[in-house]
C-alpha cells in the first residue's frame, strides 16, 4: 500500500476515534465509531488480511453498531447536560492516558524490528480465508468449540438479563 | 516505505484514545465504545505482526489472524452482555451515568 493511503486511513481512524470520546451526543459518537472501524478495516486490508478486514466491517460496522444505535434510541438518550466538570479528575485522566501514549512511543522507538519494512509475500494471497479456516478446524479446534459455548452462554445471559421480573 | 513501527504507533495511539475515553467519560455507552476501540487497537498490532512474520512458505503468520478472529467473537459477545446490563440498569435507575451508580462504593 502506498504511504499516502496508509496515512490517510490511519488519520481518518484516529480523528474519528477521538470524535467518539469528544462528542456529547451518543448518536454522533456511535456514527464516528463506524467511520473509525471502516478506516481500521482498510488498514487490515493493507496488511493482506482480507478476511479480518471483511469480518471487521460485517461484525463491527454491521452488527455491533446497530446494537449500539438501537440501545441509544431505545433508551432515548439525549446529549448529556453540561455538568460541573471536575477539572482535577479530568486532568488526572488525561495525564494517565498521555503517560501511556509516551510509554508506547518509547517502547516502539526502542524496538529494533520496528524500523524494518514488511517483507514481501511469496505470492499475492487472496486465499487467506482457506488458510485461517484450516488452522481454525485443526490446531484451534478446541478453542473454537469453547468460543461456541461462550457465545451460547452470552445469548442465554442476555435473554435472562433483559427479561422482566415475573410478579 | 511504511514500517512495522508506523502500524504499532497508530495502534498505540488508538489504544490511548480508547483508554482516555474509559477514564474521562461518564456515560456508560461511551465507555463501552471506548472499550471496543482498545480491543481493535490490539487487533491492529496483532495483524501487523502477522504480516511482518512471513513464514518460510511465503505466507503471513495466520496464527495471529485466528487470534484476532477469537478476539472479535468475544468482543461481540461482550458488547451484547454489556448492553443488556445497561438496559437492565436503566430500567432500575433511569440513568446511564457512572456517577449516579455508586451503591457499591465504599
Amino acid at each position: 500500500m502506498p504511504p499516502f493511503l496508509f496515512w490517510t486511513f490511519a488519520l481518518l481512524m484516529l480523528i474519528f476515534g477521538g470524535a467518539v470520546i469528544v462528542n456529547r451526543n451518543p448518536v454522533a459518537s456511535a456514527l464516528s465509531l463506524v467511520v473509525s472501524f471502516l478506516g481500521l478495516a482498510a488498514l487490515f486490508m493493507s496488511l493482506d488480511a482480507y478476511f479480518v478486514g471483511i469480518i471487521q466491517v460485517l461484525v463491527y460496522a454491521g452488527a455491533v453498531m446497530v446494537l449500539f444505535l438501537f440501545i441509544i434510541m431505545l433508551l432515548n438518550l439525549r446529549a448529556e447536560e453540561e455538568r460541573q466538570i471536575n477539572w482535577l479528575t479530568a486532568a488526572g485522566g488525561i495525564a494517565v492516558a498521555l503517560i501511556l501514549l509516551i510509554q508506547i512511543f518509547f517502547v516502539v522507538g526502542r524496538f529494533r524490528d520496528a524500523r524494518q519494512t514488511f517483507p514481501p509475500l511469496a505470492r499475492s494471497t487472496t486465499d487467506d480465508v482457506w488458510n485461517i479456516g484450516a488452522l481454525l478446524f485443526s490446531n484451534y479446534n478446541l478453542p473454537f468449540q469453547i468460543i461456541g459455548i461462550l457465545v451460547l452462554i452470552a445469548t442465554i445471559g442476555v435473554v435472562l438479563l433483559s427479561r422482566r421480573e415475573p410478579r | 516505505m511504511i514500517t512495522l513501527g508506523d502500524y504499532l504507533i497508530v495502534s498505540g495511539t488508538l489504544f490511548a484514545i480508547g483508554f482516555a475515553g474509559v477514564m474521562l467519560r461518564r456515560n456508560l455507552i461511551i465507555v463501552l465504545m471506548s472499550l471496543e476501540l482498545m480491543l481493535n487497537a490490539a487487533n491492529l498490532s496483532l495483524v501487523a505482526f502477522s504480516r511482518f512474520r512471513v513464514q518460510p512458505d511465503g505466507l503471513p503468520d495466520y496464527n495471529a489472524q485466528v487470534f484476532v478472529f477469537f478476539i472479535i467473537t468475544v468482543a461481540a459477545a461482550e458488547v451484547a452482555v454489556g448492553l443488556a446490563i445497561l438496559v437492565a440498569l436503566f430500567r432500575a435507575r433511569q440513568t446511564t451515568d457512572v456517577k449516579d451508580i455508586s451503591s457499591l462504593k465504599f
